[in-house]
């Protein structure tokens, strides 16, 4: 689990990092372009106000006159004008660059974990993956899109500033700004501190909303075991964790804050007395020293801002290695180019080269071990016939799911070859494989969107009819009628609002639409209600009935319909043959279905009570 | 609008101090902000310019002391030193307001908090068989955040907004009247563009909100779904989907942007405008000679330390709905009843001999579920039920622990009646399994000594090795210690029911419920179990809902229940030799062996 402990921060900034990640601007370098030019635009403006301050002290206020002011006014309001336009100009450009860059990372890391395989949804948390997509992406597009605002605007200003304290006087420019290198150093050391104990907080934070989901999903169990005071106290102990570090966070800001104001006022307070005493001398002017105080006031702003943003990178870079880690994972199955450009991928399929699948299926000496060296299936032969019915049974980690998920090639043998059709399917495209494919789950999933919706899943070209029609071969039509909406009722987040015996029914009409030559079923063991259980096993009969398929099979009526049935035990078939063979064995299988039919049996009695 | 007001004073309760430090604190950080520009406008105008000072005469007899103005022109070192030490007096002052202000609001927060969390967890059993989950979970996080953030942030600044205004109002009118009059002219525009500004986006913002959940959904239902997916090879269609989710959420988002974007610039123009306004009549003014240089620095300086304030005013404003409506979600929580628990109190010892006599029960708005429930166990004995689905089952064995109260008849525990015992206690001393096994994010050991965290290592271990648990704990890499859930290991449903069976065994009840409770493990491990429980726990009662004819034929009472009324009862000998379910089932399971 170690590679998901998250690093929440770097220390040292890592160019090639920043490289790779500041390639997502490029389709927007435009506005990147735009967005720099702007705002080193608005930095020169914003230096150059108050230069028409010391223009209208030395021009106006000391000579006591108003001549030529109508111009000057003139110009001050356009400027403000232009500034405000610019505010507009650099936002917009600011935006478009974070949400478009954002998109196209969430957009590239979506399009990676489509091509991945199903061994990397086996090792990595869902959370984990959604955590990179959301709020991982939204950080490093901020940071590009703001991070430049700061970055481009500070260092302009910074460097604008100095530039023309210098021109106006450098002796005067070098005392007044002596002060920056220490509020610098400062600043570097607390913007970290404070985003550190800040992180500290969130993070606490969301321990805390954990905590309170988590003490409601298991209410039932803290009364059933009275143990709401033992929660209650370890939850006083995260808050009082979260008391600690919200105050803690505000006094490292509140100590910062004192510091920057006492530097900046002895900034201000140099320029006041040297440049005073030269006022006094008559080797400056009067508007030179208010530019000046002028300027102390505000060199502070960007120095703040860039010693902010280098703290903010650290804890950006490390969301860009997370980001960049999941779209540089490589797949496990992939189809060479070749075969890519024969048979198209999977989102641009070229579906008229496919050859049509009879359903004819060879395992050859197939090998899978993962990538521990541990072995889950050994030297295993299998020849199934077109519209032969296998059941796969045995015990959790026998290796029933292995493969499966080697026919379908979701995972490819490390060993020996899978053929369909005769064909070596690594000889083929995933998508012309995984496309003929028919496939109910254990726990049946179902997306959002309405019942319709999801069984035309299996076929997107099928009509509303065809959709009944597959609805009514599965026995789902009567449920679904019943629904609220009929076909047009939304199934929620997951299917949530169906029972599961329901899902099951609507992922059987979704398996069937498509007219799947190879089938794949993998049987609940949980219990449904009697009614749904008869409509599911009239389903598996016609789902089954003259169509390859491999079950791995719970339910009695499902394993003595099939044509052959494999035992399997640690990664080898330790029987195989039909119902009536096995049985008159008295062997393992004798035992598993013996086991199985009580279970069955004893239900019945029970419900039809 | 009184009850809102109630609910926001009742939030300072405790905090008035640290609200009236963090205040006083501000307002003389507001003073001492202020009197550095006069500094600089004394500066430039009589220790440089050599203009006679306006100022309050114990000031100028201060000066005078140090020898003059005179001699301060040739000592502005010394009024360096003055705007540093102000600083550093403003700088004091922003300190104490922020320290007592954090510790003024993390108060009322961690008091919301704890009160929420202790609210849910003092809730009827009933609540939480119908409670939105999400939507409290919400009330608890980010309405809470809401409050915190109006506390500790904004409260102030209304108030800090305000301050500054007046002061530097009443400053500037002995200044310069009209000058004062101008630099306000737009005040009110800028702080109403603004409200009505923040009020407005908020229906934008809600979009983009909900634009980004659902994308959020389809990129969770994809990973969840991911196997689907794969097995029918929609991997462009998934994308497809998801790139037009993406779109519309980055439209969105780019949309808000566009609609910032328009109010930052408005609202800088006016700014700007105003501020423009202010400089341009204050050099005519100094120039023509109605002002001095100094006066018109402070008015510059002034006007920039009030303008933004006074823009952020106008969202505090917006904000202050939100506010109250969070105020009121999370009362509506802290206000549900409570399960009552102050009973007379009784704690008596419990041995473990029950008695159900002519027990009934429904549930609100619905049939009896138990009617005319009578039988008797006596201390460790054990109890086997069965019966189909809504037969009543699961509702008789909450009773005993008091989550639900019977209506009629009476359950008496060693001559105690049931509801007069304290409930807490019953609960610790009858340890009920339920069927749905919960566990919560802990480590595998906490887990275990859920409910005596005292546990030594020694205990733990006997109780997982009665559920023949130990050597799977061991071979995971970090033993006992292994976290359970996202972060750690996902346990199978077998595996999870025997950690929950053996943190109910390690408390040592005197009764023990299992409620279908080794279903998910085989029948194997079920009898292991079973025996190596019985060995163990030799004088505990206990009750077990089960369907497997080995589990129930060793009890010594079996109650068959069919619509909530006992249709037989008897021991497996009597049982057998009867019509009924149970024979048939017994008949079944047998004739396989």
């Amino acid at each position: 689990m170690s590679i998901f402990e998250e690093e929440e921060y770097s220390r040292h900034l890592d160019f090639g990092l920043w490289k790779k990640v500041l390639k997502f601007t490029l389709p927007h370098r435009k506005f990147l372009i735009i967005l720099i030019a702007e705002m080193i635009i608005m930095a020169a403006a914003d230096v150059i106000f108050p230069l028409f301050t010391k223009y209208a002290v030395d021009r106006f206020i000391i000579p006591k006159t108003t001549e030529g002011m109508i111009p000057f006014a003139i110009a001050f309001v356009l400027l403000g004008i232009f500034q405000g336009i610019n505010v507009y100009i650099f936002i917009r450009a600011a935006g478009k660059i974070e949400t478009f860059v954002c998109a196209d990372i969430r957009s590239s890391a979506f399009k990676r974990l489509q091509e991945l395989s199903l061994s990397y949804y086996d090792k990595t948390p869902a959370g984990w993956i959604i955590a990179r997509l959301t709020s991982d992406v939204q950080r490093l597009g901020e940071i590009i899109a703001w991070g430049s605002v700061n970055l481009v605007w500070a260092t302009a200003v910074m460097t604008a500033i100095i530039g023309v304290m210098f021109v106006m006087n450098w002796k005067l420019a070098l005392v007044t700004l002596s002060v920056i290198p220490p509020l610098a150093v400062i600043s570097v050391y607390f913007q970290r501190k404070i985003l550190k104990a800040y992180r500290q907080v969130r993070k606490t934070n969301s321990k805390i909303t954990g905590a309170f989901s988590e003490g409601l999903m298991g209410a039932t169990t803290t009364k059933t075991l009275a143990r709401e005071e033992q929660n209650i106290s370890e939850f006083k102990e995260l808050t009082g964790n979260m008391y600690k570090f919200s105050n803690k966070a505000a006094l490292i800001s509140a100590v910062y804050v004192p510091i920057v104001l006492v530097l900046g006022s002895i900034g201000i307070g140099i320029a006041l007395w040297s440049g005073g005493s030269k006022v006094i001398a008559g080797t400056i002017t009067y508007g030179t020293l208010v530019a000046f105080i002028n300027y102390a006031i505000w060199f502070f702003e960007p120095v703040k801002d860039v010693t902010r943003l280098f703290a903010e990178m650290q804890y950006a870079q490390a969301s860009g290695e997370r980001v960049l880690s999941l779209v540089d994972t490589k797949p496990d199955v992939t189809d060479s180019d070749k075969i890519v450009s024969a048979y198209g991928d999977f989102f641009k399929p070229r579906k008229k080269n496919w050859p049509d699948i009879k359903g004819r299926v060879t395992f050859e000496n197939v090998t899978f071990e993962y990538s521990n060296g541990e072995k889950v299936l050994k030297n295993f032969n299998l020849d199934v016939r077109p519209g032969e019915n296998i059941a796969l049974v045995g015990e959790t980690g026998a290796g029933k799911t292995t493969i499966v998920n080697l026919a379908c090639r979701f995972y490819e043998p490390t060993a020996g070859r899978i053929l369909i059709d005769g064909v070596d399917y690594k000889e083929r495209s995933q998508g012309w494989l995984q496309s003929a494919l028919g496939y109910v789950l254990q726990t049946p999933h179902l997306f959002s969107g309405t019942v319709m919706e999801n069984i035309r899943y299996g076929n997107l070209d099928a009509s509303d009819e065809e959709v009944i029609n597959s609805a009514k071969a599965v026995s789902a039509h009567e449920f679904i009628l019943k629904l609220e909406n009929g076909y047009e009722t939304e199934v929620g987040e997951n299917g949530n609002r169906l029972s599961t015996g329901q899902k099951q029914l609507v992922s059987f009409a979704r398996a069937v639409i498509g007219s799947p030559a190879i089938f794949v079923l993998d049987e609940a063991t949980s219990s449904i209600d009697t009614e749904t259980e008869q409509a599911i096993q009239n389903a598996i009969k016609t789902v089954l009935d003259n169509r390859t398929s491999f079950v791995i099979a719970h339910r009695l009526s499902t394993i003595r319909n099939a044509h052959r049935i494999l035992v399997l035990h640690d990664g080898e078939v330790v029987e195989a043959g039909t119902h009536e063979e096995l049985i008159n064995k008295k062997g393992m299988y004798f035992d598993l279905y013996t086991n199985q039919y009580l279970v069955e049996q004893t239900r019945r009695i029970i419900d039809s009570n | 609008m009184t009850s809102k007001f109630k609910l926001f004073t009742g939030l300072l309760k405790g905090n008035k101090l640290k609200y009236s430090v963090a205040f006083t604190a501000v307002m003389l950080a507001d003073v001492f902000a202020l009197v550095s520009p006069l500094v600089i406008r004394f500066t430039m105008d009589t220790v440089i310019g050599g203009m006679p000072a306006d100022l309050p005469s114990w000031f100028l007899g201060i000066i005078k002391n140090i020898g003059g103005t005179e001699a301060l022109s040739s000592k502005i070192w010394i009024l360096t030193i003055v705007l540093v030490i102000l600083a550093a007096l403003n700088g004091m002052a922003a300190f104490i307001k922020s320290k007592y202000l954090a510790r003024a609001s993390e108060s009322i927060s961690l008091n919301i908090r704890n009160s929420l969390y202790e609210k849910l967890h003092r809730l009827p059993y009933n609540y939480y068989i119908k409670a939105q989950t999400g939507d409290l979970v919400q009330r608890c996080s980010s309405d809470v955040e809401t409050v915190r953030r109006f506390m500790g942030v904004q409260l102030i600044e209304v108030g800090h907004v305000l301050f500054l205004a007046i002061i530097i109002i009443s400053i500037t009118m002995t200044l310069n009247t009209t000058l004062s009059l101008v630099s306000m002219a737009l005040f009110p525009v800028i702080m109403l563009f603004s409200f009505i500004f923040f009020v407005k986006v908020r229906k934008l913002f809600k979009e983009s909100d909900e634009a980004e959940g659902s994308l959020s959904a389809v990129l969770q239902e994809n990973i969840t779904g991911v196997r689907v997916v794969r097995a029918f090879a929609r991997q462009g269609f998934e994308y497809e989907k998801f790139s037009e989710k993406n779109n519309t959420f980055r439209n969105l988002s780019y949309k808000l942007n566009t609609v910032f974007a328009f109010f930052w610039s408005m609202s800088d123009l006016l700014c700007t405008l105003q501020l423009s306004v202010v400089s341009i009549l204050g050099i005519y003014m100094a120039a023509v000679g109605h002002i001095s240089l100094g006066t018109f620095f402070v008015f510059a300086a002034y006007e920039s330390m009030l303008i933004w304030p006074i823009r952020q005013l106008g969202r505090i404003f917006a904000d202050m709905g939100k506010m109250t409506v969070s105020l009121e979600r999370i009362h509506e929580v802290l206000s549900e009843p409570v399960e009552e628990m102050t009973d007379s109190g009784l704690k008596p010892e419990i041995k473990g001999n029950i008695e159900f006599k002519n027990v009934s029960f429904g549930y609100e708005n619905s049939g009896k579920v138990l009617d005319d429930v009578t039988f008797s166990v006596k201390e460790g004995q054990t109890v086997a039920i069965l019966g189909p689905t809504g037969s009543g089952k699961s509702t008789l064995i909450l009773l005993l622990q008091r989550l639900y109260d019977y209506q009629e008849g009476s359950i008496k525990i060693d001559g105690a009646e049931l509801k007069d015992i304290d409930k807490k206690w019953l609960r610790q001393k009858i340890g009920l399994i339920l069927q749905d096994p919960f566990l919560f994010s802990k480590t595998i050991k906490e887990n275990i000594a859920l409910s005596k965290p005292n546990a030594s290592d020694k205990e733990i271990f006997r109780v997982a090795k009665i559920v023949s648990i130990h050597n799977a704990i061991k071979g995971f890499e970090k033993g006992y210690n292994t976290e359970i859930g996202e972060r750690g290991v996902t346990l199978s449903g077998g595996e999870k029911q025997r950690v929950v069976i053996a943190r109910s065994i390690i408390r040592d009840c005197p009764v023990l419920i299992f409620d279908d409770s080794l279903s998910a493990v085989d029948t194997g491990t079920d009898a292991e179990i079973r025996r190596a429980l019985q060995e163990k726990t030799k004088r505990v009662t206990t009750f077990i809902i089960s369907h497997r004819i080995t589990t129930l034929s060793q009890a010594d009472l079996i109650l068959v229940l069919e619509n909530g009324k006992i249709t037989q009862s008897g021991n497996h000998q009597e049982l057998v030799a009867q019509k009924g379910m149970y024979q048939r089932i017994w008949e079944l399971q047998t004739s396989m062996r």
